[in-house]
């Protein structure tokens, strides 16, 4: 259970990190090493060269710029999980950010790492895809701009271009009406793996009629993924229970789940529209309850 | 690597390789072997230590960077040596542990949580516990230690009987 030898470089620029990653294929990004240092533990992965991000100070940070907030890469979780503004402008990541590991790992883990590392379970993951964020991406020779739901290509599997390092990550912020959000995950004990988590944000007018509606799934297959058609049927309706079921099983129904050791493909498609269905109904009482877009 | 690590209050130079954990450098460099190795991949909390007053796991850390920190281990709470804290003696009345090998990260995490309160409701103090495995005690007695120590830390200093 020790790493294999490697050397450790501390850049004190995203350009310097950069430059590093493409003179050594087999350097690897550092940043809260939640997920990495065990992987380096088990010798799963073997690096020549870590390079450390996480005091780069051009990628800590959340920022509101109006139509988004951003989030700089190596912001850890927790001060995430804290940040008022957040809780304000982003509720379902704020709703979703508990959730993510445990508190000893959300002090060291950072917003980026959990998106970069693409685990198909992970919550971050989900609600960017769930809200349509968008990732910044920079190699030695450009920057480049990537929708979260092109970003997942399979298990940890990512469009990240080699020797590339995520920046930071744009989540949109709904200004107009009432919003609400709600987020469900099952996993076997509290802070392990999601077997399936599910995600929804809602905005309701001021007659109570849903006026936007985002749905995600996480944990059920390769990649997080946006249940588009729940949205499509439900926007202008009322959210009643019976609407909501009949198209969550709608758009459920040939969802491609996981079959592993922790849970059966059948139990996992059933596990998601009962845990979305619960997501969106928490996002409506909560929106309900008025609180106002900001 | 050279690296200047600041334990317990005390700058500490050591030379160590990058890939040296930040568990096995406080256990096999500088010696305080309270901070017990158990599953070294971040799974069972029995390494944990308090990095600027929050718990993480020095398992999931390397001893480079851990520069700039403040880094708080077992050895460090005591105010004077053989002395216990309050949560410490709490532990012992309850019968907060069995074995001993989860015990210096069961009372980190408990102290970084009574930092934040001295209130604590049932279900922060299993939060602030979740990510530490206990193998003997099935928990009860930890939760009871905890909660003892948050009653007498928050009336230490009023009148009995009085509010």
């Amino acid at each position: 259970m020790k790493p294999v030898a490697f050397e450790y470089e501390r850049p004190a620029t995203v350009a310097e990190a950069c430059r590093l990653l493409a003179s050594d294929a087999d350097a690897r990004v550092l940043a809260g090493g939640q997920t990495l240092i065990p992987m380096l533990a088990m010798r799963l992965a073997r690096p020549s060269r870590l390079v450390d991000i996480a005091r780069i100070s051009e990628l800590s940070g959340i920022c509101d710029e109006g139509g988004f907030v951003a989030i700089g890469a190596a912001t850890r979780q927790v001060i995430a999980e804290r940040e008022p503004l957040i809780a304000l402008k982003v509720p379902l990541l704020a709703k979703a950010l508990p959730w993510v590991g445990h508190a000893p790992t959300r002090n060291r883990g950072t917003v980026g790492g959990s998106i970069a590392n693409g685990d198909p379970a992970a919550e971050i993951p989900l609600v960017a895809v769930t809200l349509d964020a968008t990732f910044l991406v920079q190699t030695a020779e450009e920057k480049s701009e990537l929708a979260a739901s092109e970003f997942y290509v399979g298990p940890m599997i990512t469009a990240l271009p080699e020797g590339g390092i995520l920046i930071a990550a744009h989540f949109p912020v709904w200004a107009e009406g009432r919003i609400g959000a709600g987020f469900h995950e099952i996993s076997a004990r509290k802070s392990d793996f999601a077997i399936v988590a599910a995600a929804a944000q809602v905005a309701l007018d001021a007659d109570g009629r849903c006026t936007a509606l985002a749905v995600g799934l996480g944990g059920a297959g390769d990649t997080p993924v946006r249940l588009d058609a729940v949205a499509e049927t439900l926007i202008g309706s009322r959210l009643e229970d019976k609407l909501v079921r009949d198209a969550v099983a709608a758009a459920t129904a040939d969802l491609e789940t996981a079959d592993d050791l922790h849970a059966s493909a059948a139990y996992r498609s059933r596990v998601a529209a009962t845990l979305a269905r619960r997501a969106i109904a928490d996002a409506r009482a909560e929106a309900t309850g008025g609180r106002h877009a900001g | 690597m050279q690296v200047e690590l600041n334990v317990n209050g005390r700058s500490i130079a050591v030379d160590v390789e990058p890939r040296c954990t930040l568990l096995d450098c406080l256990r096999e460099e500088i010696g305080l072997k309270g901070t017990h190795a158990g599953c070294e991949h971040g799974v069972c909390g029995a390494c944990t230590i308090l990095l600027n007053g929050e718990p993480v796991r020095s398992c999931l850390m390397l001893a480079v960077q851990g520069d700039g920190h403040a880094i708080t281990t077992i050895e460090g709470l005591n105010p004077s040596p053989g002395e216990l804290i309050v949560l410490q003696d709490a532990f012992c009345e309850t019968h907060g542990m069995q074995c001993g090998y989860c015990t210096p990260g069961m009372i980190l995490a408990g102290q970084a949580l009574l930092a934040r309160t001295l209130s604590p409701s049932r279900a922060e103090i299993v939060d602030a516990i979740s990510g530490n495995i206990c193998r003997c005690t099935g928990y009860g007695q930890i939760v009871e230690a905890i909660a003892l120590a948050a009653e007498r830390l928050r009336t230490a200093n009023q009148k009995p009987g009085g509010a």
